[in-house]
């Protein structure tokens, strides 16, 4: 294991680049608290606070177009949307679930995080951070201005030529699409860097790959897969930009061009896409289950290692979504063997998580509720997809509801009951307060409930004959009965959504004076500091020398494996040592925080002006947009490192005593911020000192 | 977790009982959907039994390791790597079982039929509806298939305009229909009768009334019909005055996009159902309606308020603005055409 035993990377110091004194016009701003902290946050935390609240509200409105589509479907011949607009809608549910919800939710957790589980005080690149968020939200507003510009992208989420090429889609629909999309791909793109270098290179000092918390993993493999991914959904936008804006015949049969050749472009980003959606909330759960069986995770490397399986052979399945389109049986058949091996390490995944609870003392809180929902709603979208697999039986499931039901059991079942079981556990930490079990409790069985009737019944619909995409369908099909159970079932989804929403408002009228740092006896470092997190994190960065440090602080084994608390006394001859050791490493370096800045939100104004500017093609239009995406460019890197001392930090509680010296963002050696200004220290490194960059 | 079970069972089991199902693909009526079956079913049954295996282990975990007290000191298992092993092994075993018959009946799906008798249908996807192109007998016709019960039928896919996709659900599992590429499917039906289907891959506005019938004979049936079809259209009798202006109509109008074979026409704009034989078929539009002379007369006095169409786009039919009295004359000629 040289490899993952090895020291995080060290880099060198940019001290003297950033040295240089601010120009009077470029200070930075450092206000904590108003809209315009937020505005100008490089907080980790605050981005994944804004991450988490965008996410929700698009999750609002993509559950609502969910139940307007439900509403057509109830009945045979549904009058409540037109054609268009219900292709607007389903083309909208998706894009909207998976670009504006499922992935900038799992932004916010790694963003959120990754940092605290790992024992550093910010990611490696905060402005950068600062400007992935603000991109994403750009790219949103450009995806959604559209239905208020002529009508919302209607070519599916999928966006397949030549439905989508100027020819048969002449509205500014499907601009709006390949424009909001490949912003917010830049915004993924930009995000995946950062944080992959954040896992590589700000660990706590002695916290080895393989001592990484599982969920750091998951979404770490997540953030490789996003990385490559990308690219090629940004390709093929490109291409299609070309198509419809200036005649180019990528994939224009009468031109010799190739709509299938879309199809690989789509499915070779689509398919990895799954896995970006899937693998950090299979890591919430794996994070959720053995504090909740009082338990170590069953064989966490093998669960390391299957992860990392699933990232690969994510890259080798995606023609499981072209079965139909007559590619020929040499390979179907290769396809359809690389996708029934794909469920091996996902079904090593659930035996794992199920030997995670076995022979434990299982507690269920709603967290837990929502982990174990996951496995039990996960074999099932794991089977069915199995059953995709049997490609010539494929012919019969694909663009079927049987699909659809497939995917929500994967997205809804897994990312999203993960998702939630995720909000419920680290609410604590994140806002201060805990979020009501009771409501929770209902929360969950409705969300169960109702997802179980909404999705259960379309794997029969889609194998009784229902394709998908359709606003309508005929009362001889005898497809009814079905349908309107589905609905029923959406309706009850969205009477559990409300629900979280009101735990969250009424739990937050009941909330303690103060939260206990460590309410559910977690395992992970998160749980070591103060709940809500402070804005440094770690008073001292801690040396960690297991996998789940925190817990061994507190627990140990007897000679027989039970579980065996550690006695009050010696525990705090433990946590003395601890201490001493934690502050030995991080001896002389203080806290730094990064300096706010303007700049990430003023570059990412650039790009809707450019796609405006594309999407009608007033290209002087676009022209300006280019400036300013520039201009913020130029600015930030003319930025000064850092800013004039801070007033008097309101850290004053008892943990800022000692020489704890509180240098704040005033030192220049650390507050460079995206230059990597790392001096090394010892064995602490890149990890202790990262923070400041 | 048996929600759904419970919830889908018992409609399964009343859905069965009391209503159709035309495009159910559990329930195939030829050989070649059977084949598909065939691979489907023991799957199934494996998928279901691990289904309950994984269930009854989390709902076991769930009674038997409930937490007791906050003093339960449970032992701390690191993981077993025999065990780990063996849910990695035994899974990748059944399902090198299952794909060596997954490779072998792809293989198979693929075969082409051959042979003088077998009957080759082009099939053409147009937004939105189907063309059937017999090439070897020299018949167009639109929507219905046509087919001999009890023998493959060979079919050669394409599209005219944007990505369509062929299910008809109880005869063969579905295939693309993609402009410029030719795929291949084979189809049979068992018995004779009437198995609906639908385009599966959207194809815009109109994609949900994409329907399409096909229509299994016994061969000499079939054969009379295609002998029927190959007749050149019906020239209406002098004494239908309602039918000779209606073919008048129909050769200044509607020959921009249909073709009448031994009409004269222009120039074809845009290709819309051959209409030689329109009377002799039972539904029009994509299979959307029925054909009789009330749907007919609907749908001539304003196309895509019946049937979503962007006929400005050159997608689908536009409103002629024609006159009752031009309809009904219309629909007298149209009659003829049997």
């Amino acid at each position: 294991m040289a490899l993952t035993e090895s020291r995080p990377l060290e880099l060198t110091t940019g001290v003297d680049a950033t040295e240089d004194q601010p120009l009077g016009a470029f200070t930075r701003p450092r206000g904590v608290t108003g809209w315009r902290s937020w505005l100008t946050t490089v907080d980790h935390k605050k981005i994944g606070i804004m991450y988490g609240a965008t996410a929700m509200t698009f999750f609002a409105i993509g559950g609502l177009e969910a139940l307007l589509i439900r509403t057509q479907l109830m009945q045979p011949n549904g009058q409540v949307l037109s054609e268009e607009a219900y292709n607007q809608a389903f083309t909208m549910h998706g894009t909207t679930m998976v670009f504006l919800v499922i992935m900038p939710m799992l932004a916010a957790f790694a963003n959120y995080l990754i940092p605290i589980m790992i024992g550093a005080r910010d990611v490696a690149f905060p402005r950068l951070n600062a400007l992935s968020y603000w991109i994403f939200l750009m790219g949103a507003i450009v995806l959604y201005a559209s239905f208020f510009l002529g009508g919302a992208p209607d070519g599916g989420w999928f966006g397949y030529v030549p439905n989508t090429s100027i020819t048969f889609s002449p509205g500014r629909n499907i601009d709006f699409w390949i424009f909001g999309l490949q912003i917010t791909g830049i915004a993924s793109t930009v995000g995946a860097i950062n944080l992959i270098v954040t896992c590589l290179n700000l660990r706590a000092p002695g916290m080895t790959l393989m001592r990484m918390p599982i969920f750091v993993w998951m979404s770490m493999i997540a953030q490789f897969l996003l990385l490559f991914a990308m690219p090629i959904i940004t390709v093929a936008l490109f291409l299609l930009m070309f198509d419809r804006q200036f005649g180019a015949n990528f994939f224009n049969p009468q031109a010799g061009g190739d709509p299938v050749l879309w199809q690989h472009l789509f499915w070779l980003f689509g398919h990895p896409e799954v896995y970006i959606l899937i693998l950090p909330a299979m890591g919430i759960v794996s994070e959720i289950l053995p504090v909740f069986s009082r338990k170590p995770l069953f064989g966490y490397p093998v669960m390391v290692f299957s992860g990392i399986a699933i990232g690969f052979m994510g890259w080798g399945v995606w023609a499981h979504h072209m079965f139909a389109v007559g590619l020929g049986p040499v390979a179907v058949s290769a396809f359809s063997i690389s996708t029934m091996f794909i469920a091996v390490p996902t079904g090593v995944k659930i035996f794992n998580w199920i030997g995670t609870m076995w022979g434990g003392s299982l507690r269920l809180n709603t967290p837990a509720l929502f982990a174990i929902g996951f496995i039990a709603m996960f074999t099932i979208g794991g089977l069915s997809g199995v059953t995709h697999s049997l490609s010539p039986h494929d012919r019969q499931q694909t663009d079927t509801y049987y699909v659809v039901a497939h995917f929500h059991y994967v997205l809804f079942g897994g990312s999203m009951f993960g998702l939630m079981g995720g909000f419920y556990y680290w609410w604590p930490k994140v806002f201060g307060y805990l979020l009501s079990d009771k409501l929770g409790k209902w929360n969950f069985w409705l969300w169960f409930v109702g997802f179980n009737l909404a999705f259960g019944p379309m794997h029969l619909l889609g194998l009784q004959g229902m394709p998908r995409r359709i606003y309508t369908y005929d009362e001889s099909l005898g497809l009814t009965a079905l349908n309107t159970l589905s609905t029923v079932g959406a309706f009850i989804i969205a009477i559990a959504t409300a629900l979280f929403l009101v735990n969250v408002v009424v739990s937050r009228r009941h909330r303690p004076a103060t939260m206990a740092a460590d309410p559910w006896d977690g395992r992970s470092l998160e749980w070591s500091i103060p709940s809500p997190t402070p804005h440094y994190n770690f008073l001292e960065v801690p040396v960690v020398h297991s996998v789940d440090d925190f817990w061994h602080r507190k627990y140990t084994e007897d000679e027989h494996g039970r579980l065996v608390k550690i006695p009050p006394m010696q525990a705090e001859a433990i946590a003395e040592a601890r201490a001493d050791e934690d502050h030995a490493a991080d001896h002389g370096h203080g806290i730094h925080l990064p300096s706010q800045s303007f700049y990430p939100f003023v570059t990412s104004l650039g790009l809707p002006v450019i796609a405006f500017g594309m999407i009608y093609q007033a290209y002087v239009v676009a022209v300006i947009g280019a400036f300013i995406l520039i201009g913020g460019l130029y600015a930030w890197t003319l930025e000064p490192s850092f800013e004039p001392p801070p007033p008097p930090d309101p850290l004053d509680d008892e943990h800022a005593q000692g020489d704890m010296a509180l240098v704040g963002a005033s030192n220049p050696a650390i507050a460079a911020t995206e230059t990597p200004a790392l001096p090394a220290a010892g064995r602490s490194s890149a990890a202790t000192d990262g923070q400041g960059a | 977790m048996f929600v759904p079970a419970v919830a889908t069972l018992g409609l399964l089991g009343s859905a069965c009982g009391t209503q159709e199902l035309p495009q159910n693909a559990l329930d195939p009526q030829g050989p070649v959907a059977r084949q598909l079956d065939n691979l489907w079913d023991p799957v199934f049954l494996v998928a279901v039994v691990v289904f309950f295996l994984v269930q009854g282990l989390v709902l076991y975990c769930l009674f038997k390791f409930r937490a007791k007290s906050d003093e339960d000191a449970p032992v701390q298992v690191h993981g077993n790597a025999k065990l780990e092993l063996g849910w990695t092994v035994a899974p990748a075993m059944i399902l090198a079982f299952i794909g060596f018959f997954t490779v072998a009946t792809v293989f198979d799906i693929n075969r082409r039929a051959e042979g003088e008798e077998v009957v080759q249908v082009n099939v053409i996807g147009h937004q939105w509806w189907w063309e059937y192109d017999y090439t070897d007998e020299g018949i167009k016709t639109a929507n219905e298939l046509h087919i001999p019960a009890g023998e493959p039928v060979q079919i050669a896919l394409n599209a005219e305009d944007v990505m369509h996709n062929f299910w008809p659900p109880k005869l063969a599992g579905k295939v693309y229909a993609i402009p410029g590429r030719t795929n291949y499917m084979q189809i049979e039906a068992d018995v004779p009768g009437e198995y609906a289907g639908q385009c599966a891959e959207y194809c815009g506005l109109s994609h949900a009334n994409m329907r399409l019938k096909v229509i299994a004979h016994e061969r000499a049936d079939y054969d009379r019909w295609v002998a029927d079809q190959k007749r050149p259209a019906a020239t209406p009798a002098a004494s239908d005055a309602n039918a000779v202006a209606g073919a008048g109509l129909f050769g200044g109008q509607c020959t921009r996009c249909h073709v009448i074979e031994g009409v004269q026409g222009g120039e074809i704009e845009q290709p819309a159902p051959n209409l030689t034989h329109l009377a002799s078929r039972t539904c029009f539009a994509g299979c959307m309606f029925e054909m009789n002379d009330s749907n007919l007369r609907r749908w001539l006095r304003n196309p895509p308020a019946e049937k979503p169409m962007n006929p400005d786009n050159n997608q689908g039919m536009p409103n002629l603005g024609l006159t009752e009295e031009q309809i009904t004359q219309l629909i007298a000629y149209l009659n003829t055409l049997k």
